[in-house]
């Protein structure tokens, strides 16, 4: 019998504002454990939370850029639980009035197109983390009070790559809208993910299964594509899901129960007393919606059709809104859109890679590329030199003009110089002289190169062939 | 110099202006008082003396370089629950043994910027959970008018501090009745605010939809002094209002002439102790020969208070109070894990009462039991307040008991919760409809108790309920009476 799965992620999101949901303190997870904390974000007797207007900003935002209708009056609520990482022991969230509703993202996996349901976008604030040393634990909460956006999906994901594709789109759209810096690696997007498996033609779901807190999206493939199975397997072999909690264990690639959802928390949600109802107007919302930014797909498409890139060019070159963005100047000053996406798509890429490094943090920009693209262009230096020129505007910036004339790289395209060295070499090489003559067209290439070689790079290669086409005879 | 620690804040500021005293003087005069009598009546859970002492000389100082400020130098004391930096601040509780304020309260800043000195901090119920102090871990509490009975509660160390002549006036906070019923009880001024007139930031909350920071005073005037610097708008509390503080002393004058008054037929109910009901009487008659018109109006879900007040309140001290797990600070008892440790450090930090209330607010807050319990207790509350709204509009003010009887015994209550919570049954509306009341005194009961008339006004309309009283407490004595301590 087949097994159909149904799956749903609920996505963590650490906002990127300047302070706390509800203090002044910076919101700056890390650092030395409990230096960005203050009686406010510690639990104080008598401190009070004071929501931070950006937090619910970036959140309608994110709504605003998944369709999410916007709740004109919402509500924070307290969550109930005892944990050492919670400074209250209760947790400001959002319970039955979240900032948005509804809205999906779309996806594509191995060329079909899906549409993700959306069920609602709250906010709340991230706990502390405990740590523990042999014999004793402490808490750091520098991170207690970080705005936590909780991005919550339909059950519309039916296997491990749309869920992958999923997470991807999503995070695509969070940068884009500035929203998170969404950097897996210190914790900016963390996902739970409920999943069950039914018979094929049952209509109920099955009992749902819940895995906690992964951090990467490669751990919520690799732990669906463990989870799924094992419940199919549990299915097959005549038992029972119980309804539990579980964990990704990344190392031995297992999930693990963690607890059982009998023992569930009753989270005792209410109001919560200390925060006024936000109340959004329908002109603020218009206001934000204005801001909004052209989001991948649609980008996409204008690159197509603005600067007449292939589709796939267009949506490598959007994956990533900093790449997008540097395209997009580096066309624009350089008058040249195909040798910028050209140089973006290869060398840029290639060496991001190659440096596990961001473009924020590269010493290349726009304007030095499409200095060098239009120093090409202008066949002031050729390929070759321009490759060499890249390298190290990459690695340490630079103006490509001065650094033209300073290394005097122009290439030479002055007849005078490039005939005699179309002449030397007609002369030092008889054999490939004799071999084009005769009809070996390659035999020209070896010539180009030994005059390129001669002007030390700098020769203009196409004169350097015509130049030579025209001595030798023949076309 | 003899005889300071009975003055009112406004005589006191006088002097201090004509020179005729000092800051230090005062503080002193303090001190000696507060040796003299607080074996007895045991207002005080801790004393600043040598930094109050030392904030007192730099307050004089000032005032020699030209510092105006209506409260330079003039000490106060402070309720055990609002945060004073680099006090301790107990609430009444084990549990917080050891905790140091990192911070100033914003009513407590307020005051600060306006020169004030904080003398000391008095006791109160634990958590401000109670009618009588008894409920405090710190001592017990007795009132300067009869030392076998009790001041009152949760602010009874501040009501006995002010009656017993060692404190001028004192801050106390009012979930359900808290400043206004031990002002009753020890024949001081209690003021409790609208909601959301003095910032909330600071003060250890019991119910955050319900605790106000109040004064309580020797007389009126000293109310609206203390109210003034503490009323308006604070960012770092959501629920203060952004309403413009009137210059609250301009509405003090000496007549009602104009004023409409309401009688509440459910508030003048069987229960009530004889002689109270004749000294409110009494204050009404006095009020209508001061000018005031009266009208009986009806505030019909009165009956539904109690029960509301006590699903509302428990149900968020029980969130307010999950933070006190020794985790941060205050006490610990050590356990197998933290679970273990929560438990050993809550069952031996939190007294009786605050169990009762803990557990009480989790149930009704719990999965089955939210609608039957919490959210009909809010939508009783909104019916509350529907009742003062109309009544409102036909009236300036309403006049009631404070409190159905005088002073109870010390342990007259203390084993019949449901009782104790009865008595709460003229203050918690306050409470419920975000209203202001005041309690002045207004006579005496049996073997002289103090009686408080409570004066409630419509919300961010202190003004009137001050007119009243003040009006009300000029053409009388009662609140110049003191309790004889020297016996």
């Amino acid at each position: 019998m087949k097994y159909l799965p149904t799956i749903g992620l609920e996505i963590h999101v650490q906002l990127k504002t300047r302070s706390k949901i509800f203090c002044g303190c910076p919101n700056e997870p890390g650092g030395e454990p409990n230096t960005h904390v203050c009686p406010v974000c510690l639990g104080y007797p008598g401190t009070l939370p004071n929501v931070n207007g950006e937090a619910i900003r970036l959140t309608v935002l994110t709504g605003l850029m998944i369709g999410c209708r916007i709740n004109p009056y919402s509500k924070f609520d307290r969550k109930n639980y005892f944990y050492p990482d919670m400074p209250k022991n209760y947790q400001i969230s959002q319970y039955d009035k979240p900032l948005c509703l509804g809205g999906s993202v779309e996806i594509e996996v191995e060329g079909r197109k899906k549409a993700v349901g959306i069920t609602r976008i709250h906010l709340e604030e991230d706990v502390g983390k405990s740590m523990h040393f042999g014999s004793s634990s402490g808490v750091d909460f520098n991170r207690a009070g970080a705005p936590l956006m909780e991005i919550v999906t339909e059950p519309d994901i039916e296997t491990p790559e749309e869920a992958q594709a999923f997470l991807l789109a999503l995070r695509q759209i969070l940068l884009y809208g500035g929203v998170s810096d969404c950097n897996l690696e210190q914790g900016n997007l963390r996902c739970d993910v409920n999943c069950s498996v039914r018979p094929e033609g049952q209509s109920e779901l099955g009992t749902k299964i819940e895995i906690k807190n992964m951090n990467t999206f490669k751990g919520v493939f690799h732990a669906l594509k463990h989870e799924l199975p094992r419940q199919e397997e549990v299915l097959r072999s005549g038992g029972a899901i119980r309804q539990e909690t579980r964990r990704w264990d990344d190392e031995k690639g297992v999930t693990e129960a963690m607890r059982s959802k009998e023992y569930a928390h009753d989270y005792r949600y209410f109001p919560e007393p200390d925060l006024m109802p936000v109340v959004l107007p329908p002109e603020t919302v218009e206001q934000w919606r204005a801001t909004l930014p052209e989001l991948p797909a649609k980008r996409r498409d204008r690159l197509v059709t603005e600067y007449g890139l292939p589709d796939y060019d267009a949506g490598v070159l959007v994956a990533d809104k900093a790449v997008a963005d540097f395209f997009e100047e580096t066309a624009r000053a350089s008058g040249n859109p195909k040798a910028a996406s050209n140089w973006v798509m290869t060398d840029v890429l290639r060496c991001l890679g190659e440096k596990q490094t961001e473009l924020k943090d590269a010493k290349l920009t726009s304007v030095s590329l499409a200095g060098l693209i239009r120093l090409v262009d202008q066949k002031v230096i050729n390929v070759p030199t321009a490759r060499e020129l890249f390298s190290e505007l990459f690695e340490k910036g630079g103006d490509p003009t001065e650094l033209v004339k300073t290394k005097g790289l122009a290439q030479v395209s002055d007849t005078g110089a490039l005939e005699a060295y179309a002449d030397e070499a007609i002369a030092e090489n008889p054999g490939p002289v004799a071999d084009y003559r005769a009809g070996k067209k390659p035999a020209l290439q070896f010539l180009v190169g030994q005059i390129m070689k001669k002007s030390r790079g700098k020769a203009n290669p196409r004169m350097v062939q015509e130049l030579l086409q025209r001595k030798l005879g023949g076309a | 110099m003899a005889g300071l620690s009975n003055l009112t804040l406004h005589e006191t500021a006088d002097r201090l202006a004509r020179g005729e005293c000092t800051s230090e003087d005062l503080v002193r005069d303090l001190v000696a008082a507060i040796e003299q009598r607080d074996g007895k009546v045991g207002a005080y859970v801790w004393v600043n003396v040598e930094d109050a002492l030392a904030r007192a000389r730099e307050a004089d100082a000032a005032r020699l370089g030209g510092d105006r400020r209506p409260l330079l130098g003039i000490p106060l004391a402070v309720k055990d629950v609002l945060n004073v930096k680099d006090q301790p601040c107990a609430c009444g509780s084990r549990i917080l043994k050891g905790y140091v304020s990192p911070y100033d309260a914003t009513a407590i800043a307020r005051l600060r910027e306006q020169g004030a000195v904080f003398l000391g901090r008095t006791n109160m119920d634990e958590f401000a959970m109670g009618s009588t102090t008894e409920n405090s871990a710190l001592g017990v509490t007795r009132n300067p008018w009869d030392l076998a009975r009790v001041p009152g509660g949760s602010s009874g160390g501040s009501a006995a501090a002010v009656a017993a002549g060692e404190a001028l006036a004192a801050l106390g906070t009012d979930t359900g009745g808290s400043v206004r019923q031990p002002a009753s009880f020890c024949g001081c001024v209690g003021l409790k605010p609208s909601y959301g007139r003095v910032s909330r930031f600071g003060l250890t909350a019991y119910a955050s939809s319900l605790d106000q920071i109040g004064p309580m005073t020797r007389d009126v005037r000293d109310a609206a002094m203390l109210l003034q610097a503490m009323a308006g708008r604070d960012p770092r509390d959501s629920s203060s209002v952004e309403i413009p503080v009137p210059d609250y002393s301009a509405s003090l004058r000496n007549d009602l002439n104009g004023m409409k008054l309401g009688l509440p037929r459910e508030y003048f109910i069987a229960g009530t102790d004889p002689e109270v009901e004749r000294a409110v009487r009494a204050a009404v008659e006095q009020c209508r020969a001061l000018g005031a018109e009266f009208v009986e109006i009806s505030l019909p879900h009165t009956p539904y208070a109690i029960a509301t007040y006590y699903v509302v309140a428990t149900a968020e001290a029980s969130a307010n109070l999950a933070r006190f797990d020794g985790v941060r600070y205050g006490a610990r008892v050590e356990g197998e894990d933290p679970i273990d440790m929560y438990g050993k450090t809550r069952a031996a930090g939190f007294g009786r009462e605050v169990k009762r209330r803990i557990i009480l607010g989790t149930y009704v807050l719990s999965s089955g039991y939210y609608d039957a319990y919490y959210l009909r207790a809010q939508k009783v509350r909104t019916l509350i307040r529907g009742d003062f709204e109309k009544a409102f509009a036909g009236c300036d003010a309403i006049l009631t008991p404070v409190v159905p009887t005088p002073a109870y015994r010390i342990g007259e209550k203390a084993d019949d919760p449901l009782q104790m919570y009865l008595g709460d049954i003229f203050t918690v509306t306050a409470n419920l409809a975000g209203i202001c009341g005041l309690s002045v005194p207004c006579g005496f009961a049996g073997a002289g108790l103090p009686v408080g008339l409570q004066i409630l006004g419509p919300a961010f309309k202190e003004e009137n309920i001050l007119r009243v009283g003040y009006a009300y407490e000029q053409s009388t004595e009662w609140h110049l009476r003191k309790p004889n301590l020297e016996s």
